[in-house]
């Protein structure tokens, strides 16, 4: 048994910390949180020139055909960076939906652009309150053109095309849903960016007007794509989390020891010291479901959509759970604007929310387990 | 990243599976499956005598203690191969959990403090069940402070006079020897006064008291020492050097890798998925699927943990230190776990016993549960054992650490 990253694979993570530790500090992140630039650009060009975006987009579309287990390490250390670019929306979301269904032509119009950092994508599927749903979806798709409003659009203020889920039929099955891709630049698209928990990522209202759109994938197979984009970003953003947890744990511990009251360290206190411990269980369980989720994920195991369901939950709570005490131990300095505490539990609490909320992945994971047990 | 064998271990593990599939007592297989904390009992049989029996064929054909040197009674397979050994045991291994003290923890102490001549004479029974070995460590002054522990061990000519009381001794009143962490030096800071021995359970002077637990049951005992005599060939480690050979027993006792521990996790998600609650089946129920997700992910997350782990001893590398949150994690949620079944029964979870749903599966668990959180490491010292050696947090202020013993308040006990 082999449950456990390759040396490769753990060399590239520690090239990817090396990497970002330089190029993405605290001041940096710090620039898009105060709204000085909507996204780290700079980042942005040396993530495609270390091949990071395109790390699991085939060599015949530019990428380096590296896979999902290489994906996985480096989101860890976005996450642990609390990198400010539009990783997660171009690479998990756009990326994936074109490797699952697009054409030839789309790979090889989009994919080489996203390997080289050129364009930026997302996927458009919210419509205000309430989770992944077919039914959620009104926006409409007709005679090849879209009309209706998206939000929140992750990144969607400064992306250059977007996947946008589409209602092309009213019989109240899944088989409603089609996936369009639209470039953000054309006509019929008004785009509002959105005040958000997390400004270090963007979030924007799309609304589409009479917006030509060609069709991603196959008409009415729309639900069963998403369903399949939303279970691989499932497990990559809960690497992204994991990576945010162990960093909000880390500045924590370090606080804990660094920080004197009453005549000692405050992590000689058991309250402390118990809390830090609690921080490391959580961490450590949504790591190792989340190892579970990238095993099911680069060997596209029949086991990937209960896989990605548990990471998603665990790594949510995780991320959560670390982000918050993070700040509790920091006391009254953990509340300022100056700490980075906040970073990380805006992040956090943002992340929660991405993919579809806690309560909707809890369900999916029952429906998916029972599914595995009638089998 | 994969969950393949290495063509070594496939090899030994279709030739555990072919031994145990041609050797374990089967008729008891079912009952073994079904059993879980709290109820683990045989109808028709002693489980006692039940296990002993798998215990001594296991031994003669060369299947205990599997990591232990051949010449001691063991196998010397390596750690990967104990943990597939345990993996094909299944529901077998619920008859091991007699000798989980003996030869998890009074095994290695001997193994690494004992002569060898008595090496030889008494691992080899405790690794075939023939003798079944005690830990008398914990003591009324003394459970999660051990070293505040008072039985007193005096010389006297070449052997040592001991009196005292043990308390929360596993096993004691079905063991025939056991090892022993008395105080020979009351005049000295707590750890640095107090010496390891093993005796003879039948030694006169050794009283074994069952407890009465909290849950009806008696697993454990009060064992009391009046002039009990011990040979000082009989003493592991140096005089005054107790402490450090606790540690190694203690060590042994965390370090277990791949022993399943229970969550009750499978159990409820059964029931749920059966149970039928006045609104209709319990698993379509918003609230109950929320508690589920949250239960499977952390029983998920314990079990891939342990994958990590095994990784690590696959690959010969020492597993890293996630291992040590299973207790923490498993030994609340099934207290919890067992709360919320007994919710989903409404009034009538309040029976118990035989004729209550599932013959009071889960409220025996439930009524075990408390004591899961306090035996081999309280939840709090568990906590400190991950603030202090994972994340590297300072140790406790010990006020009494540089106090001789004798000097130490106790507030008039003793």
């Amino acid at each position: 048994m082999n449950f456990d990253f390759s040396d490769d694979q753990k060399q590239l993570r520690d090239q990817a910390r090396k990497f970002l530790a330089e190029k993405c500090p605290p001041k940096a992140v710090r620039v898009v949180l105060d709204g000085k630039t909507p996204y780290d650009k700079e980042l942005w060009k040396g993530l495609a020139e270390m091949g990071f975006l395109g790390v699991a987009i085939p060599e015949e579309f530019g990428g380096a055909g590296a896979g999902h287990l290489e994906l996985c390490v480096i989101a860890e250390e976005m996450g642990r960076a609390n990198a400010p670019v539009p990783f997660s929306s171009t690479v998990y979301l756009a990326a994936e939906a074109l490797l699952i269904a697009g054409s030839d032509a789309q790979k090889k119009k989009w994919l080489p652009a996203i390997a080289s950092g050129e364009a930026i994508g997302t996927l458009a599927l919210f419509e205000g309150k309430g989770n992944p749903s077919p039914k959620n979806v009104k926006l409409t798709a007709a005679n090849g053109v879209l009309n209706g409003v998206k939000k929140p659009v992750a990144d969607g203020a400064i992306a250059d095309f977007a996947v946008v889920a589409a209602r092309t039929g009213s019989s109240g099955r899944d088989s409603d849903i089609s996936l369009f891709l639209v470039e953000l630049r054309a006509g019929g698209v008004e785009v509002k960016s959105l005040t958000n928990l997390d400004p270090t990522r963007g979030q924007a209202e799309i609304a589409f007007k009479d917006c030509k759109a060609e069709p991603l994938g196959a008409a009415g197979e729309g639900w069963s794509i998403l369903t399949q984009v939303l279970d691989r970003a499932a497990v990559l953003c809960a690497f992204e989390q994991v990576g945010g947890a162990d960093r909000a744990l880390e500045m924590g511990r370090d606080y804990a020891l660094d920080r004197i009251a009453f005549g000692r360290p405050i992590g000689s206190f058991q309250a402390v010291k118990h809390m830090l411990a609690d921080m490391y269980v959580s961490a450590t369980l949504a790591r190792s479901n989340s190892y579970y989720g990238a095993w099911a994920l680069s060997t596209n195991a029949a086991e990937l959509p209960e896989a990605a369901a548990a990471a998603r939950i665990s790594a949510t709570q995780a991320f959560q759970h670390c982000a918050k005490n993070n700040i509790q131990v920091h006391g009254g300095m953990g509340f300022t604007w100056e700490f980075d505490c906040h970073i990380y539990y805006r992040r956090a609490n943002a992340m929660a929310l991405g993919l579809g909320s806690l309560s909707y992945w809890e369900d999916q994971l029952i429906d998916r387990m029972r599914k595995k047990n009638a089998a | 990243m994969n969950f393949d064998d290495t063509p070594q271990e496939a090899e030994f593990r279709a030739t555990a599976r072919a031994w145990i599939s041609a050797n374990a007592p089967k008729q008891y297989e079912e009952e073994l499956r079904k059993s879980s904390l709290g109820r683990t009992v045989l109808k028709n049989a002693d489980i006692l005598q039940v296990a002993k029996a798998w215990q001594k064929k296991k031994a003669d054909a060369g299947w205990a203690c599997l990591h232990w040197p051949k010449e001691y009674g063991g196998r010397g397979a390596s750690p990967i191969e104990r943990v597939i050994w345990q993996q094909e045991e299944g529901p077998y291994g619920q008859l091991s959990r007699m000798f989980i003290i003996g030869h998890g923890m009074c095994g290695p102490t001997m193994m690494a403090f004992a002569r060898e001549e008595h090496k030889r004479r008494y691992l080899p029974p405790l690794a075939s069940g023939e003798n079944v070995w005690c830990q008398l460590f914990s003591e009324p002054a003394g459970g999660s402070d051990v070293a505040g522990l008072r039985t007193r061990a005096e010389k006297d000519g070449d052997d040592w006079v001991i009196n005292g009381q043990k308390i929360w001794t596993s096993g004691a009143h079905y063991s025939d020897y056991g090892i022993l962490l008395t105080r020979t030096d009351p005049t000295v800071p707590k750890h640095k006064g107090l010496t390891m021995f093993f005796l003879d359970m039948k030694s006169p002077g050794v009283e074994v008291r069952p407890i009465k637990q909290a849950s009806g049951a008696s697993d454990f005992n009060e064992v009391y020492f009046t002039n009990v005599r011990i040979p000082d060939h009989q003493r592991l480690g140096e005089v005054g050097d107790g402490w450090n050979v606790s540690l190694t027993t203690l060590m042994n006792e965390r370090s277990a890798i791949g022993a399943a521990v229970s969550t009750g996790f499978p159990e409820l998600f059964e029931y749920c998925s059966s149970l039928i609650l006045d609104d209709g089946p319990a698993i379509e129920d918003r609230a109950v699927r929320s508690k589920l997700a949250n239960w499977a992910v952390k029983a998920s997350g314990l079990k891939y943990t342990s994958m990590r782990a095994i990784s690590a001893l696959s690959k010969g590398e020492r597993p890293g230190p996630e291992n040590s949150i299973g207790k923490l994690v498993a030994g609340s949620m099934i207290q919890d776990v067992a709360t919320y079944a007994l919710d989903l029964q409404g009034a009538a979870g309040v029976v118990s016993g035989e004729n209550a749903e599932l013959a009071g599966r889960f409220q025996a668990m439930l009524l075990r549960a408390p004591g899961t959180r306090v035996e081999g490491g309280t939840d709090e010292i568990m906590r400190n054992i991950i603030a202090e050696r994972v994340l590297g947090l300072p140790g406790d202020i010990r006020v009494d650490k540089d106090v001789p013993f004798n000097k130490i308040p106790t507030k008039g006990r003793n």
